[in-house]
């Protein structure tokens, strides 16, 4: 578990990007901070690995204030995957995902072996291994950096929007295999995204920030959905309009399910009841 | 070509003392020009002093540097470590700067990302800035290597024996094939160097080769491997 307690962080010119933010972040669940820029939700995350030290306030993983753990003994212990992918450009796509795992001191072997099956892990094909990342296409990249953020094994896995840069498709589909990955490894993630479409869609519970890294609204994504905490969080989930705006209409015998605008977005499921997945509304069509 | 002809063996061990004069000063050169490049990136206060010093040193004439070292540094005026050390100081004035940009060409994601990944800041610099710098550096190096190497024959002038000495002594007698073989060596002397330097770079730089293919010849449709366990190895 990661718990922040009354974290405020100033900027060296006076900005105040968070001011007296705690939380608890639940272990093996997906937490995606969403807010709009300027909602501070990089620096709370840049915080847990220490990037960005707090003001004031106190980070605590599993009760140990990360204050008392050396940086980069900490950053190495926890995954990392950023926008753009951050892959270093001079380094071969396997040696990229062992990074961390050859700064450990792992013998050279032992790591791109490790390596060559998390490549396995993420669908990344072999023979990929030994390209530089301009050789590969965002998504592939992207793919790389899911990788090498998981070559540790860590217990918590960072994610800064990770997906941001990519086209909408690729985007879907690192989507889905971020859920995939869950299933199979149960991490710690937190996920930062501007989009509350990705943050319904992979978040096990979604924290609505407001400038200054207030906190509007917690929760899973069904409870922000059926009661927003308020107009902000209302108009910022569109719970109120477009595609989110769900109505059944009787289309020759079968339910449909139809948006604001009379789109159709989907075929009533009647025998799904009403613990059907909540990724439902956000995942479109695909 | 009779002149040239008949002193092959001068020319040709003229020109070896010419690389050897002009190897130290650009090896010292680059690397003494790293750290203060480094500082002139990294600190606004640094930046402002390195740079313009180094400028400042580039604006003294050759000829009168040499003459000026001995009484500075007690060195004879016959000695070669005051064509050395003037040299030096010129390839540290152009190097700086091209070591300051060339640090400031590295992507700060990239740099960002490596400090998140758990890389200590000293072995963030020799394992992803200073290589990353590279093509920049490379850059600066090259043009170090040319202007030292011309700048080495005005040592002729003080009695240090390089390809320089083809133009005094070609000057003294009149000899214009010999000036003119002078020249040219000098140039064939750079334009080794230079290609030394080209290849050494695409050696130890292997990801900077070529243009980046987005979509490589043997690759299967991008993001076709999406969803599920890819199959292994090549075979596609």
């Amino acid at each position: 578990m990661i718990e922040f307690r009354d974290v405020v962080k100033q900027f060296p010119d006076g900005t105040v990007a968070v001011d007296g933010f705690s939380l608890q972040i639940p272990a093996r669940e997906i937490t995606v901070l969403v807010g709009s820029s300027g909602s501070g939700k990089t620096t709370l995350m840049r915080m847990i690995n220490r990037m960005v030290d707090p003001t004031s306030g106190v980070i605590e993983i599993d009760g140990q204030d990360v204050a008392t753990i050396e940086p980069v003994k900490l950053r190495r212990s926890i995954g990392y995957v950023m926008q753009n992918s951050g892959l270093l450009p001079h380094r071969k796509v396997v040696d990229n995902i062992a990074t961390v795992p050859l700064l450990n001191g792992v013998p050279k072997r032992e790591a791109r072996e490790r390596a060559l099956a998390l490549m396995d892990t993420v669908g990344l094909d072999r023979h990929m291994a030994e390209r530089y990342p301009s050789q590969l296409s965002g998504g592939q990249q992207q793919r790389v950096g899911v990788a090498r953020g998981l070559a540790v094994d860590p217990n918590i896995l960072l994610m800064d929007e990770p997906f941001g840069a990519v086209d909408p498709i690729v985007r879907d589909e690192l989507q889905q295999e971020v859920l995939r990955l869950q299933r199979e490894l149960g991490k710690t993630i937190v996920f930062v995204t501007h989009d509350i479409d990705e943050a319904f869609l992979l978040g096990d519970r979604v924290v609505i920030l407001e400038p200054g890294g207030r906190i509007v609204q917690v929760g899973a994504p069904e409870q922000i959905l059926a009661n927003p905490a308020n107009d902000f969080v209302r108009t910022f989930v569109g719970a109120d309009r477009g595609k989110r705006r769900l109505s059944v209409r009787e289309v020759e015998g079968r339910r449909i399910v139809v948006d604001a605008d009379g789109h159709p977005a989907g075929v009533l499921d009647e025998s799904a009841g009403a613990n059907a997945g909540v990724g439902g509304a956000g995942a479109g069509g695909s | 070509m009779t002149w040239v002809l008949e002193n092959l063996g001068l020319i040709g061990s003229l020109s070896l003392e010419h690389l050897r004069l002009s190897v130290l000063p650009i090896v010292v050169g680059f690397v003494l020009a790293i750290p203060l490049g480094w500082l002139a990136w990294r600190y606004k206060l640094t930046r402002g002093l390195i740079l313009t010093v180094t400028g400042l040193l580039y604006t003294i004439p050759s000829l009168a540097l040499f003459a000026l070292l001995p009484p500075l540094i007690g060195t004879s005026f016959l000695s070669e470590s005051n064509v050395t050390i003037a040299l030096t100081i010129y390839a540290v004035a152009i190097m700086a700067r091209a070591a300051a940009d060339a640090f400031g060409s590295v992507d700060a994601g990239v740099r960002q990302s490596a400090t998140a990944m758990g890389y200590s800041p000293w072995r963030r610099f020799w394992g992803v800035e200073f290589p990353l710098a590279g093509p920049v550096l490379l850059a600066g190096l090259r043009v170090v290597a040319v202007s030292t190497i011309a700048l080495v024959t005005v040592g002729a002038l003080l009695g240090i024996d390089s390809l320089g000495y083809l133009f005094t002594n070609g000057f003294q007698r009149r000899i214009v094939e010999e000036i003119l073989a002078g020249v040219v060596m000098t140039m064939v002397v750079a334009l080794v160097i230079d290609g030394l330097l080209v290849l050494l770079g695409r050696a130890l730089m292997p990801w900077t080769r070529g243009h980046p293919t987005k979509v490589s010849r043997r690759s299967p449709v991008p993001n076709a491997v999406s969803t599920g366990i890819s199959p292994d190895g090549g075979g596609s």
